[in-house]
This record gives C-alpha cells, structure tokens and sequence, in this order.
C-alpha cells in the first residue's frame, strides 16, 4: 500500500541498475539523511553526539568494513580490532611527523597501512579456507596487539603506552584534540562514514562486488569462471582493512581522544562481528542497523534501571549485557541467520502488499 | 644479531640444562592444558561438526562454578559433583535450545551461535559468581600441592609442581577413557556414525540429540578437569579467555578430528611457545607467548592444510 | 562437385565428413591418479571445432574427472592437452577460463546468494575491465561497461527464456530452472568450447526437450563447441557428432552414435560383464 513500486517503470538498464530503483527507497534514504545532517546537529546535544552519534557511525564504518570481507567475500575475520589498531597507530604516527597536514587527510591515509596489513595477513586465505582461516586472523589479532604494546615507537615512547591525540586544526575549526567540540567530530565522522559507504555500495553492485560473491558463494566455480582467487581476497582484505583503519584512526582522533593496545583488543574484533551478524552478512544498511543495536542496547540497559528506581551496580549491567548480548546472537541466528537487513526487506514486501496478506 | 638468534640460544640451552630441562616440563605441562581444552573441542567437532568456539569458556566456566559453589558455603566434593550436574545442565541446554534448531545451518553460522555462547557464558558466570579472580579450592578436592626437587648432581636441579604431575596423569586417563568409549561402547559407535553423516544416523534410528547432548557433556567433564587443573596453577577467572584461545592454533597443528592431533598438537605449541619465549622473546623485547602458538600454527598451516594428522582433502566439483 | 553435394545433403554429420573440421582440443594419453586411485588411465581423444562431443560411460568411469582435466582443475600426472593447436602447460582453472573453456557442473554450482541476473553477469567477469577506482565512481566508464554488458546478458536471458526470474535469487528457483541459469552463465563467457556436466540429470522428459534444444541452438547459431556428459543414451545419440566411451578409466570406444552403440565393447560396459 505504503510502499509500492507499480507504475515506476524503468526504461533503461541505467536505472533498472541504480542503486536505489524504487522511489520510495530514495525518499526514505534522502529523509535519513536530513536527520543525520540537519536535525540531529540543531536538535542534539553534546551528550547524545558523544555517547551515542558518533561511536554509532564509527562501528558502523568498521561493520561495512568488516561486512566487506565476512559478507560479501565470505573470509571470515576476527582481526578486525588489530587492523583498526593499525589504523588508529598510523593515523597517530603521520599526524606526528607531519604535524601541519590536514588531519583528516591524515585519517584517510591512515587506512592505506592497515589495507597493507590486511592484504599480508590475507596472504594464507589462498590456501586455507574457512575457519581455519579465523585462526590465523587471530594470529594478526594477537601479534599486532602485541606491536601496539611492545614498539615504543608507535605510540613516541609515552610513559602511559597510551596514544594521545593532539591538537589539530583544520579549516579554521578544531577537529582533534580535547578541545574539538563534539558537533565538529560530529560531522567529520558523519561525512566519512557517509562517503565510504557511499563509495562501497558503487564497488558493491559491480563487476568486483560480484567478483567477491562469487568467491563466497563457491569459490570452486567461481575460480572456472575466470576469476583469480588470490588477487579477489586480498583486494577484500585489503579494502576491508582501510575501512576497518579508517575506522579506527576516527575512533581514537574523534572520539577517545587516547587509546591504549587494549582499546583494539580481541574483545573489540568480536563487537564488530556481533554488528555484521545481527545486522546481516552480505548487508551495507545491515552494518549501520547491527552497530547501531549493539552501541545503543547497552547504553539502553545502563539507564532503564534508573528510570525506573532500581539500583544497579555498573558491573551487574556489564555482565547482563553480555549475557543478552550473547542470547540475542543466538536467537537472531535461530530466527533469521540474514539479520536484521533481512528483517527489514521482509517489512518491505509486508508494506509492499499491506492491507492483504500476499 | 645473527649470533643471537642462531647460536646463543642453543648454548644456553647447553650451559644450563637444568634450565633447560625446566623450561621443557613448563611446557609440557602448558601443553596438556592446552590438549585438553583441544580435546572437549575435537569431541564436539567430531560428533556434531560444530567448531565450539565456547569450549574455553566451558573450561572458566566449569571451574568457576566449581569454586562459586565451594565458597557459598558447598563442602567441595558436592560442589564437584553439583557441577557435574552444572555441565549436564549446560549440554542439554546447549542441544535444545542452539544445536537443535540451527541443524543444517552452515558452519559460520554454527560457529557464531557458539561464539554468542561464550558470551552468554562469561555474563552468566560473572552474573552469578561475580567477576573478580578466585581461588581453586586445590587442597579441599585432595588434589597434591607440594613440590618435588630432581636433582642433577651438581648441574642443578628441576622443580616438578605435583598438582601439575597429577593433571598429566588425569589427562592421560581421560584420553584413555574417551579412546575406550568412542571404539568399544555402543554409543561410542553411535557417536562416530553421526560424525560421518547425520542423515544416515538418522535412518538407521540413532538419536542425533541424544548423542550431541552426550557428546556435550563429555566435553564438559573435559572442560571441568581442565578447569581444576588450570586453576590450581593460576586463579580462575575469565582473563583466562584468552589463554583459551591457544586450543585453536592446537587444533589447526592436530587436525579438527583427531584425538591423538589434540594431544601432539597440544605437547608442540606448549613446548613451542615456552622455549620460543625464553629463549628468543628476549630478542624482540619480549611477550612473544601471546602470539607465537598462532605463528606456528600459520606457518605450519601454509605447508599442510589438512592437520598432522587430517586427511588430505581432495576438491570436488 | 563434392562441395556442391554437401550443401545439398540434408545430414549436418556428413558436412563433418566431407569438410574436414579444425581441431580444437587435443588429449594426449592423459593419466590422473589420487594417491593410489587410478581415475584416469591413458586417454587420447579430440574434439573437433563447431561438434557436439558427448562423454558417457558408466558411474565411476573418470568422465567428470576428465572435464575437470580439460578446464584445469586437476592437472594429469602423465600426458599432454593440446588446446586450439598448442600444446598446454600446467594452468590454474582461471587461465583455462580466461582461454575460452566454460562449463556446468555434475550438481549445480550456482552462485545461490546472488540473483539470475547477478549470475549470469558473473559469466561476464572476464571481460569486463574497469578498475576499481572507476567502480568507486561508479558514474561514467564503470556504469556504461556494465550497460553494455547486460545488453549482453539480456540476449541471453531471452534465448534462454528466464525474463520472469532475472531478479529471484537463484536459491529458491526450482531444479530445472537452475540448470538453465547455469547454462546461461556458462553462454554469458561466450566460450570457444562449452563443457557441459550431465545437463540433463534429474530432469523430467519436457525440461530435457527444453535443454536439448537449447544445447542444439547454441551449437549451431552461436557455433559453439560442446563436450558433453549425459546418461541419457536417448539425448546421446539425438545431440552428439561424436561420442567417446570411458569405463574404469580408460577409453573403450569412440566414433558416431551408431558405430559406438553398436561396439561390443560399449554394451558390455553397460550391461556388465566380469572383468
């Protein structure tokens, strides 16, 4: 009824092919959008930027990242905390030696380092498939951690192990530093994030995206038709591990402001994970959907008891929080192994026919 | 710097052997700790194709409720035997409300519900038994806590924990016994049928959820020993997640199925990983332990896909 | 004189005879063994431009192996493959891809998380070049490439006649249609020789006709040389040029339809005799 395409007829390949056929998905898209740029700048305040808007499109970013590689080329990961290490340690190391340049360009590039990394720890994906090939993600998860707390020079030798970020300016504005004002931060991850995922959705519906499908889906057949096994991995792990970079180095320069080796820990590779599972493998909306329920349930569980009169220790929430977390993955798995972005399409067709039931 | 890495060590090695030989039984001992938590894994992989991702979590898991209990005022033999319950509790658990329903699925998604498992674990134990470190109740289970002294002359001598003697001998015991039950019991026979296809255990009248709630449970008697064992030497407590990560490089060495491959695959990251740290960590300032078994499990992995003991896998089309 | 005959003859086997067709792919004595199994014993054959070659022999005779050979996926211990006039060095199955050699598989091996379209473009792949900084763009040369290439596919869909599904993704399509749409994907690379593996298996009398004609059509208007393995004898003998015989790994007959199913060796094959 709402949502229906009859009478929007494509005349061209060109828009039977756009990213966004249907008119309503258009609109929808241009109305998130507002919120995001217009809305939530004017109506939010600094509180909901910093605690909630902005680690919600950096995990979003890391999510496309990781959903990149997991979901669409099917070479599951549980590195991504050492690869948004590398980006975060990268970003802090240019920012240092070239302390004039633009930082952002500096985040940007930042991901250049750790898309190398990645490709080298794709290296074995050619010969070992599967879950064998977890482990040795866990093998760059640890041995980088282990670089981020051992190299003194990563982090310019501070008493504290930790990165501080320092005070950067660009285009007049503060944008790093604990003196950045949260809407600046705001909007600078705002954009980024926006842009990649702008940027991934081209590379995602053509000749490369397929290209790594194919891989997922039977990488047998899909190395008899013609496509390189190794050159189609490591490009995903490559371009998973700049957006996973990218996300890190935001993480640190505009939200942290100081991270320590344990910020990219193992724990943080199994966050993102969560993300991309119950938001849905194989999903870009799926990666904003999963980053947003996995950011925001906790915060939610910390403040429902208050609400409602009941003292709660902040351990007892941790712990609970874990524990639903946990329940919910498996629940979701049982229920709908797509997630939430296939829960969404199904919405769709059920507004698509609504008041009929098919 | 080539001396360093090539020579020097090996002529420590020499110059004090007693150091040498300390070295090699830490190991040792790491190792078969390390062969257990691969060993509950090898049984689940083997009987339900399930990489249970969870397993090291069951090991804190089952020795945290061992000592929760114990300190709620449990005499510790009841405790060991309500955790028993505990782990038969969380098999059937397990079958019913994750194994059963995702029958079928492929093996990410049956990996990540066991990773959402682990999560469930840990906030369940800290929920429950709280989440600071305990301590193992070693002594009230009589358990030995001395220590022997070997002595070499006067070339020094070597200091054997006895708690870590008896979880050698445990862990061979229980090798024993799994390797009895899975070849000469009926369920056993059972077990290996539905290992090697499901649907046809299914048509010759086998209970599949029956034997991946045995096989669960199996795996969390497993994890209990480890857990006491494990405990004894350190506190228990979920920091030790980590270290149960080190089950993976060992399966990768021993191959996913084989029993014999989790002990050898155990015995050679334990000892790898003890003389790689002392004998070459220093070189690179250190800490090398928390990676290294993964290195070794990479490298090896690059040479021989299927495991030391794995069949070779031949691709189809 | 003798041209002007073959023109006038009705039987396209007989242009085979008189004109004498190119060569495209030689196997030389080729042997394959797994470990100590013998799935391959010396086999020599050809395939001639332009012919449908059928492979049948009973189960287990080597004949999927055999495709698996051509296109590179196992490489023989012993022998040699001459393909379009060149002997072969040991390749990876991409390079055989990437020289013209498409094929269907035994079970279906689609692509199941994509959709008839996405598919079928996947058949594309090699000839489609923009890098990925153009994909990134999107806008400009990496969206034309791929109008011009779902033209293409287009072409196919139709010939094919799966308009109605081109978005349904391929996991829920029923057997038969699968079948086609891997068809589809092996015509989208626009091969010099398609290896077809058992593309009739499981089908129903009215999806066989629909296949068998579809395989005829690509034969003759796209010219397309075919190898193909069938259990079908009816199909066999209606399609193929050619037929060659394996059981137990080696060759046991070779030549027309009517030659080989009248060999004594081909019926013993298939009715059984003690070995």
């Amino acid at each position: 009824m709402f949502y229906r395409e009859a009478g929007q007829f494509k005349t061209s390949y060109k828009a039977d092919q756009a990213l966004m056929p249907i008119l309503q998905d258009r609109v929808g898209l241009l109305v998130i959008l507002a919120i995001a740029f217009v809305v939530i700048p004017v109506f939010a305040n600094d509180f909901f930027l910093t605690s909630i808007m902005i680690p919600f499109l950096v995990f979003s970013l890391a999510a496309i990242g990781l959903n990149v590689l997991t979901g669409f080329c099917g070479q599951l990961s549980l590195g991504t905390g050492a690869f948004m290490g590398v980006g975060a340690y990268a970003a802090y190391k240019l920012t240092t030696i070239f302390p004039d340049a633009n930082v952002i360009v500096m985040v940007l590039l930042s991901g250049v380092f750790s898309a190398a990394i990645g490709a080298i720890f794709g290296l074995p994906s050619l010969r070992i498939k599967g879950l064998y090939l977890a482990v040795t993600t866990l093998a760059a998860q640890f041995f980088l951690e282990w670089c981020f707390i051992r190299i003194g020079w990563l982090y310019n030798y501070n008493a504290s192990g930790a990165i501080e970020i320092p005070h950067r300016e660009a285009f007049g504005l503060v944008v790093s530093g604990a003196e950045a004002t949260p809407i600046v931060r705001y909007f600078i991850v705002l954009c980024i994030t926006a842009g990649i995922a702008f940027l991934m959705a081209n590379v995602l519906r053509g000749r490369i995206g397929r290209s790594w499908m194919m891989i997922r889906d039977m990488d047998i057949a899909a190395e008899l038709m013609g496509i390189r096994p190794l050159q189609t991995k490591l490009l995903a792990f490559a371009v998973s591990s700049y957006i996973c970079g990218v996300a890190g180095a935001m993480m640190v320069f505009f939200w942290l402001n100081a991270a320590e080796p344990s910020s990219y820990s193992i724990a943080l590779s199994f966050q993102i994970l969560f993300m991309v599972i119950l938001g849905g493998l194989g999903s870009l909306g799926g990666a904003f959907m999963g980053a947003a329920f996995i950011w925001i349930l906790p915060v939610f569980l910390k403040f429902i008891p208050g609400t409602i009169g009941i003292d709660v220790a902040a351990e007892t929430v941790e712990h609970v929080t874990f524990m639903i977390v946990g329940a919910l993955i498996i629940f979701f798995l049982i229920v709908e192994p797509h997630g939430f972005a296939r829960l969404w399409q199904i919405a769709k067709q059920k507004l698509r026919v609504w008041p009929f039931p098919y | 710097m080539l001396y360093d890495i090539f020579i020097d060590p090996f002529v420590q090695m020499y110059d004090m052997p007693d150091f040498f030989l300390q070295v090699l039984w830490e190991g040792f001992v790491a190792g078969i700790l390390y062969a257990l938590i691969a060993l509950g894994f090898v049984l689940i992989f083997k009987a339900s194709g399930v990489f249970n991702f969870a397993q090291g979590i069951m090991v804190v898991f089952a020795g945290l409720t061992l000592v929760g209990l114990n300190e709620n005022g449990v005499p510790a033999y009841l405790a060991l035997a309500l955790t028993i319950g505990a782990m038969g509790i969380l098999a059937y658990g397990v079958e019913r409300v994750v194994m059963r329903p995702l029958v079928n699925q492929p093996d990410i998604i049956l990996l990540m519900a066991t990773i959402g498992l682990t999560y469930f674990l840990i906030g369940f134990g800290e929920f429950v038994f709280g989440g600071e470190p305990k301590q193992m109740i070693t002594e009230e289970l009589g358990l030995p806590t001395g220590s022997t002294a070997i002595e070499f002359g006067d070339r020094g001598l070597v200091i054997l924990q006895h708690i870590d003697i008896a979880a050698a001998v445990i862990a061979v015991l229980m090798v024993a016994a799994l390797g009895i039950f899975f070849n000469k019991t009926r369920i056993g026979r059972a077990l290996r049928a539905v290992a090697d296809d499901h649907q046809a255990a299914l048509s010759v009248g086998i209970s599949l959820n029956q034997i991946w709630a045995i096989v669960w449970f199996a795996a969390g008697l497993v994890a209990l020993a480890t857990g006491i064992m494990w405990g004894a030497r350190s506190d228990v407590s979920f920091a030790l997640e980590i270290v149960a990560f080190k089950a993976l490089p060992v399966l990768i060495l021993g191959g996913f199925t084989s029993i014999p491959g989790a002990i050898v695959g155990g015995l050679i990251i334990g000892f790898g990983e003890k003389i790689g740290e002392l004998y070459w960590g220093g070189l690179v300032g250190g800490g090398i332990e928390s990676w290294l078994a993964y290195i070794i499990a990479l490298i090896f992995l690059l040479f021989r896909p299927q495991g030391l003991f794995g069949e070779r896998i031949i691709e189809r089309v | 004189m003798n041209a002007f005959a073959t023109e006038m003859s009705a039987e396209p086997a007989s242009v085979a005879e008189a004109v004498p067709r190119e060569e495209l792919l030689r196997v030389d004595n080729v042997s394959l063994s797994f470990g100590g199994v013998k799935a391959i014993t010396d086999i020599s054959f050809d395939i001639l431009k332009g012919e449908i070659r059928a492979i049948i022999g009973p189960n287990g005779a080597g004949k999927t192996s055999m495709l698996n050979v051509i296109n590179g996926f196992y490489h023989p211990q012993q022998g040699t493959i001459t393909w379009q006039g060149k002997e072969r060095r040991k390749m990876k199955p991409y390079e055989a891809a990437s020289q013209g050699i498409a094929r269907t598989f035994q079970n279906v091996a689609l692509f199941k998380g994509m959709t008839t379209l996405d598919n079928i473009m996947s058949g594309r792949s090699l000839k489609m070049h923009r890098n990925f900084f153009w994909q990134l763009i999107w806008r400009g040369p990496a969206e034309r490439e791929e109008i011009e290439h779902r033209k293409k596919v287009e072409e196919i869909i139709d010939f094919l006649e799966i308009q109605a599904i081109r978005k349904t993704p391929v996991g829920r399509l029923p057997y038969g249609l699968q079948k086609r749409v891997e068809l589809g994907r092996a015509l989208a690379m626009e091969p010099d020789l398609l290896l077809l593996d058992e593309p009739m298996a499981g089908m129903n009398l009215e999806e066989k006709e629909d296949m068998s004609r579809f395989i005829i059509d690509v034969n003759q208007e796209f010219g397309t040389t075919i190898a193909l393995i069938e259990h079908d004898m009816g199909v066999v003998m209606d399609l193929s040029d050619r037929v060659v015989v394996l059981d137990y790994g080696k060759k046991i007959a070779d030549g027309p339809p009517e030659d080989v199913q009248a060999n004594q060796n081909v019926i013993d094959a298939y009715l059984g005799v003690s070995h």
